[in-house]
């Protein structure tokens, strides 16, 4: 029985050996990757220049569209502005022609009528006190029935 | 006086020489190893190299004010860990804006293999085994990740972990016994 428990105590310290030397490699591993890839970074040429550029590049066109936008939108509202303002004088210039041209037609049609008033009336009194001769004797006759 | 205010000024001109000499020897020792651990935390070139020359620059500008307490290694690396944590800070906080990153995904950062594998069975093995590690590092948090790379890519000894992150040495410890435990459980391990 001593010598299963010593086996498996045996078995089970080689087993955390085993452990230790996998985790040990991979350390070693690790280290060694990242010294190799630092080592590339660190030798590797600089874009720096081109990096720049290409930022500044960047950068200025993203102020450039920006700026357009901006002058686009403030262009924009100012046109319609200036299009409502223009729209605004084009209605109320209609508009007071039209009540030009109201007057102007209530004016005339007062005209007319004033110069058929007067006309009917020279007609009436023309018509009240001329008789035509055709229609003397007729006119005597009603004159005689009323002295009578 | 006269003569005593020039041999004045050249014993400062002298000194700032000496000085910018000094930083100019120290930067070309230290760069690459503060580039290296940028870009094992972030896994992006880009970003490495522009924390390395912040880095640097801010080292420079306080170069006077460092009084060799640690060395400068370990000074270097707690400015680098100090801008690393204030970009992702920075980042977090800047969430309306574009949240693409540069970060190579970890196939292509499994990518570098150690050299000495000769077989193609072993590079194969080598490549999974560092693909495993890149991932358990992925999971692991800022702080975890830190202090693993400190360790096993930088080889720093506990104390330097401590002096450069501001940590304890006992929660140093704690937090490698963490990671480890993670890649040990990427790896497949039982522990």
């Amino acid at each position: 029985m001593k010598k299963f428990d010593d086996e498996a105590n045996g078995l089970k310290e080689r087993a955390v050996d085993a452990e230790d030397l996998e985790l040990e490699l991979a350390l070693k591993n690790f280290k060694s990757s990242v010294h190799a890839w630092s080592d590339a970074a660190y030798r590797r040429p600089r874009a720096f220049t081109k990096e720049v550029r290409l930022r500044s590049w960047r950068l200025a066109l993203g102020w450039a569209l920006g700026c357009v936008l901006v002058a686009g939108s403030v262009s924009g509202g100012l046109l319609q502005r200036h299009h409502r303002v223009e729209q605004a004088r084009i209605a109320a210039q209609q508009r007071a022609a039209e009540q030009r041209k109201q007057v102007r037609e209530q004016q005339a049609r007062a005209q007319v009528s004033d110069s058929d008033e007067v006309l009917l009336a020279g007609v009436d009194s023309d018509v009240a006190r001329q008789v035509p001769s055709a229609l003397e004797p007729l006119a005597q006759m009603m004159a005689d029935d009323e002295t009578k | 006086m006269a003569a005593g205010t020039a041999l004045d000024a050249m014993a400062i001109t002298t000194a700032d020489d000496a000085a910018a000499q000094e930083f100019a020897r120290v930067v070309e020792r230290h760069r690459p190893q503060i580039f290296r651990f940028l870009l094992s935390s972030t896994r992006d070139m880009d970003l490495a190299e522009t924390l390395t020359q912040e880095c640097f620059l801010k080292a420079h500008r306080n170069w006077g004010s460092f009084r060799g307490e640690s060395s400068a290694m370990t000074w270097l690396m707690r400015i680098a860990i100090n801008l690393q944590k204030d970009h992702w800070r920075n980042r977090r906080m800047q969430f309306w804006r574009t949240t693409r990153t540069n970060s190579v995904d970890l196939d292509e950062a499994s990518e570098w293999l150690p050299s000495g594998e000769s077989s193609i069975e072993q590079q194969l093995l080598a490549r999974e085994r560092v693909k495993q590690v890149w991932s358990a590092v992925k999971g692991l948090s800022e702080r975890q990740r830190t202090v693993f790379l400190l360790r096993y890519v930088e080889e720093q000894e506990l104390r330097e972990i401590a002096a450069a992150t501001g940590l304890s040495e006992g929660t140093v410890k704690a937090h490698l016994s963490r990671a480890v435990a993670r890649v040990r459980l990427e790896l497949g391990g039982k522990r």
